[in-house]
């Protein structure tokens, strides 16, 4: 039944756009207005208006204008609720889309940054799928995270979301389709073992670097310098005051990290080693470079030079 | 990514305490509303079920197990079956309904149970109008309808809860602006003709006047509300003193009855000098009787004048019928009388009511002759003589003249009619009963009179030489409000607080709101409605056209509502309105701007797409530009120059 149900629709989106205008992507920022919101009575308000029809014909039957008077209030509140429902959608501006990061098959967590317009749209729902994420908007910018489910790397487009809300009596489903067009970028899944990275050979030079107490060379005093670190006898004989400069300790070797290295892997396989190996240098500061086809990122270290390389590596072919 | 609704199982979350708090309000309106005629015991019991349900779910929540609901549900059944040997009934179906309801919240605890509890309390709710119709009742009735949808509000998820007076605030404001709507759905929904089922109760033994009286049968038709008859003449109509319409003449007594003498003849001479024109819409009455206004000179079609000038039609009215007639007001009624009609009018049984008789004997040996004066004794007599009117008279005995006029002194128009027209037997004046309808509501939108049942009278003529049969309404001697006003009014005013003048005068004057009420809403019915486009014009006015005008009433309010929804507050920003404008007009010859499109771009974009317009569009931008970047606080000629340029511009296509 479902499955043919959404087959239909498949085919209704091919075959008549205009029908599905609205769920194509689109450019933010997207409003709601009144061509793009649909109505329909919930389950409660069917039988809401069959109860209705009841107390209609009962009054009617027993000449009751009272209770006749009181059919048509309820009645009208009824159908005052509908435009109500629709009110709590129109006017809805979805003004951006801001993501985190992802990798491959973690749900990757977005926000929707609705702004409300003119008017309060309480009780909002954004749906995904089965999930649902509540929200009252007001004039104010007002923030809606949602999960996205992810299997693999690279762009992916953000799926068409439901907007709806109830509001106010749950008689009637206001609803409304965007589809930003927009796209998050899936980081590669790092592989969970394998060898370190190759380096390249045990040099001495290498070594000497862990020293860290000779001294490499004197330059000038900067405010904070430790007063034991001021080279006393060389400065007498400058104008300003010298501090012997030490090799820093470096426990860190840098990793050279070369898609060309890992010829013997598939693909996906390279990709993944790669990220694993990026991850663990994150991890501990090392700094590290990439290349790979397309692109070569330099020696670097922390969160924003992780983040370019992994970028690099979803955007892989 | 589309799922039916149907389908779609949400993990079910219990209702918040708020919800439910309005759940347990709405319940307890509709046994309030209800209570009046619910037995006490039951009341109390449910009242007592509600507010330990309402504590046991504040303390601890979860619901009831069905090794309580079950019991309790079969306990209720069996009350009401006890208490009314029945389920099926108004009575008992209300009780049942109200009772189902408490105990439907034992095991309210998701959304979906407590939307079906909020929706049918509205259905109690509307039940309890079958009982009493009343303003305040309709009123409190109709504030129960806060709470409800105040519940079903709360049930949506993710607004701001507040207090509970402002829960129910912005629903007053909903059953406020749908107000307009329900009145004119009301006032136009076409109304069923005859009922689809059974009146609920009693209503169907209910018939009209009857063709023979016993005092104090008609008491009950007294309080019935239900519309006899309108009315509506051609002319002004006769004034409130002469609002007598005769069904029934009543010849013969035995004591206890009064009833009709059918004699086949010729109708009664009347000597008329002023008549009027009017028509009659008979309710359904299933007698054969036509009212006519007193006295008829001709009958219509399919009826025939009696003897008596009563109007009598050939068949039972068993549906509306309507009737044209010509009546006199001043007239005189058979001046003479032949021997054997005045026997008839004499006739009185054996041995009854001795001291009637001997009060008849005195007058006439006190006034001798003059038949006028012993009338007026006879008035005088209810008038000071201690008499009341009352609906609800004590029992009479065998002798119910006697017994009346010297024992209990207290009925309605038939023990006054009875009663003074056996004395005018006893003091030798031909006399009889008449039974029809007396006063009426006039109504001024529709330019008619409309009698009630409770409307019914009874009154006599007796025979004076020279005069023929003159009208004598002994009733109005004791009570003239019965004749000025209606019966309600006048029963109310015997029972009521007497000390209390103040207290009189509020209930009076609050009578007229009920009075109004009772008219223009409880009384609205097809007759009336059909009557609703006369100040236009419009004399009859069918359910077709009903329907026309209530869907051109509810497209208009449609169409306010939908202006309402889509209104945009207008934004205080002139030179943005300008622009926007602009955008328009350029969106005409295929400029649209993008989103994220500055002016100074869009504005190149428009030059080069309007190539003959470029100078022009080249100095909006430079305006634009200069009020929107140049000042704090742009200069007004500037915002006007720019506004009206706006205003001014036209794309031109270029002709190729």
């Amino acid at each position: 039944m479902l499955a043919t149900f959404r087959r239909l629709q498949d085919w209704a989106e091919r075959r008549l756009p205009a029908l599905t205008r609205y769920k194509r992507p689109e450019s933010l920022p997207i409003v709601l207005h009144r061509r793009r919101v649909y109505i329909v009575p919930t389950g409660f308000g069917a039988a809401f208006t069959v109860l209705l029809l009841v107390m209609l014909l009962g009054s009617l039957n027993y000449a009751n204008n009272a209770a006749l008077l009181l059919t048509c209030l309820l009645g009208a509140a009824s159908v005052a609720s509908m435009l109500i429902a629709f009110r709590s959608l129109h006017g809805l501006r979805l003004n951006a889309v801001r993501q985190g990061h992802a990798i491959a098959g973690e749900p990757l967590t977005f926000q929707l940054v609705f702004q409300g317009g003119d008017h309060a749209h309480p009780s909002m729902h954004a749906q995904i799928g089965d999930q649902l994420a509540l929200f009252a908007a007001s004039a104010g910018e007002t923030l809606v995270s949602l999960d996205l489910p992810t299997t693999e790397r690279g762009w992916h487009p953000l799926p068409r979301m439901k907007l709806w809300s109830n509001w106010p009596l749950g008689m009637f489903h206001a609803w409304s389709w965007i589809h930003p067009d927009h796209a998050v970028l899936i980081w590669p899944r790092p592989e969970t073992g394998g060898p370190p990275p190759v380096l390249p050979g045990d040099d001495e030079q290498r070594h000497r670097l862990h020293q860290g107490e000779d001294i490499v060379a004197l330059r000038d005093y900067r405010p904070g310098d430790p007063m034991r670190h001021i080279a006393w006898k060389s400065s007498a004989r400058h104008h300003n005051l010298l501090v012997k400069d030490f090799e820093q300790p470096e426990s860190q070797e840098e990793w050279r990290l070369d898609w060309r290295q890992l010829s013997q892997l598939a693909t996906e396989a390279r990709i993944a080693r790669l990220a694993r190996w990026l991850s663990e240098a994150e991890a501990v500061g090392r700094p590290s470079s990439l290349w790979v086809p397309g692109e070569e990122i330099g020696l670097g270290h922390g969160r924003s030079h992780y983040v370019r390389c992994m970028n690099a590596l979803a955007q892989l072919p | 990514m589309i799922r039916f609704r149907l389908f779609h199982r949400k993990p079910v979350a219990p209702i918040d305490s708020r919800a439910f708090d309005l759940l347990c309000l709405t319940v307890a309106v509709v046994l309030g509303v209800h209570a009046p005629h619910l037995p006490l015991w039951l009341s109390a019991a449910l009242a007592i079920v509600l507010a330990l349900r309402w504590r046991q779910r504040r303390q601890s929540g979860g619901r009831a197990p069905l090794y309580l609901k079950l019991p309790l549900v079969a306990l209720l059944s069996a009350a009401v079956i006890f208490h009314y040997g029945s389920l099926f009934g108004r009575e008992p179906g209300a009780a049942l309904a109200v009772g189902l309801l408490v105990l439907k919240l034992l095991e309210t605890e998701a959304p979906r149970d407590a939307r079906v509890g909020a929706a049918f309390a509205c259905f109690a709710l509307m039940t309890a109008l079958l009982f009493d119709q009343g303003m305040l009742s309709t009123f409190f009735v109709a504030l129960g309808l806060l709470p409800a949808l105040a519940t079903l509000r709360a049930l949506e998820p993710a607004h701001q809860t507040t207090s509970l007076p402002r829960e129910l605030l912005p629903v007053l404001g909903l059953l406020g602006a749908s107000l307009p709507l329900a009145l004119f759905a009301f006032l136009l929904a076409p109304r069923l003709s005859s009922p689809l089922w059974g009146a609920p109760d009693s209503a169907q033994s209910r018939t009209g006047l009857s063709d023979d009286m016993s005092p104090g049968e008609i008491g009950e038709l007294l309080t019935d509300d239900r519309p006899a008859m309108r009315v509506s003449f051609e002319g002004p109509p006769p004034s409130e003193a002469q609002r007598y319409f005769r069904a029934y003449v009543l010849w013969r007594f035995d004591g206890k009855r009064w009833s009709r003498l059918d004699v086949p003849a010729a109708p009664a001479p009347v000597e008329a000098t002023h008549d009027i024109r009017y028509t009659v819409s008979l309710e359904a009455s299933h007698q054969r009787a036509l009212p006519a206004l007193d006295v008829p000179l001709e009958a219509p079609d399919e009826a025939s004048l009696g003897r008596d000038r009563e109007v009598l039609s050939a068949q039972p009215v068993s549906d509306t019928h309507v009737y044209t007639l010509r009546s006199a007001l001043d007239y005189r009624l058979q001046p003479r009388l032949d021997e054997s009609e005045r026997k008839a009018g004499l006739q009185l049984p054996v041995g009854f009511a001795p001291r009637a008789r001997a009060l008849a004997d005195r007058w006439r040996t006190q006034f001798g002759k003059d038949d006028s004066a012993i009338v007026r004794a006879a008035l005088s007599l209810f008038h000071d003589g201690g008499f009341s009117y009352t609906l609800l008279p004590a029992p009479l005995g065998r002798d119910s003249v006697d017994d009346f006029l010297f024992g209990t002194r207290e009925g309605f128009c038939e023990h006054y009619a009875s009663a003074f027209t056996v004395l005018m037997r006893a003091a030798g004046i031909p006399a009889r009963v008449v039974t029809g309808y007396q006063g009426g509501y006039w109504n001024h939108l529709g330019n008619y009179l409309l009698v009630r049942q409770a409307n019914a009278h009874a009154w006599s003529e007796v025979w004076l030489p020279g005069r023929g049969w003159t009208r004598v309404d002994p009733t109005a001697a004791v009570r003239p409000e019965r004749v000025r006003q209606n019966t309600a009014a006048a029963a109310n005013a015997s029972t009521g607080i007497a000390a209390g003048g103040w207290w009189l005068g509020m209930r009076n004057r609050w009578d007229i709101v009920n009075q109004w009420w009772n008219q223009g809403v409880i009384g609205f019915d097809t007759l009336r409605q059909h009557g609703l486009l006369a100040p236009f014009g419009m004399r009859d006015t069918d359910a077709g056209t009903l329907g026309i005008l209530l869907a051109i009433v509810s497209a208009l309010f449609g169409g306010l509502g939908v202006g309402w929804a889509l209104w945009k507050r207008p934004s205080n920003d002139p030179a943005r309105e300008a622009m926007q404008l602009l955008e328009r007009r350029l969106a005409t010859a295929g400029v649209v701007r993008r989103h994220s499109e500055g002016p100074q771009h869009y504005f190149s974009r428009a030059a080069r797409t309007l190539p003959n317009q470029r100078a022009q569009l080249e100095q909006l931008m430079r305006a634009y530009l200069e009020l929107r970047y140049a000042y704090d606080e742009p200069p007004a000629d500037l915002l006007k120059n720019f506004r009206q340029a706006a205003k001014d511009f036209r794309p031109r296509r270029m002709v190729k």
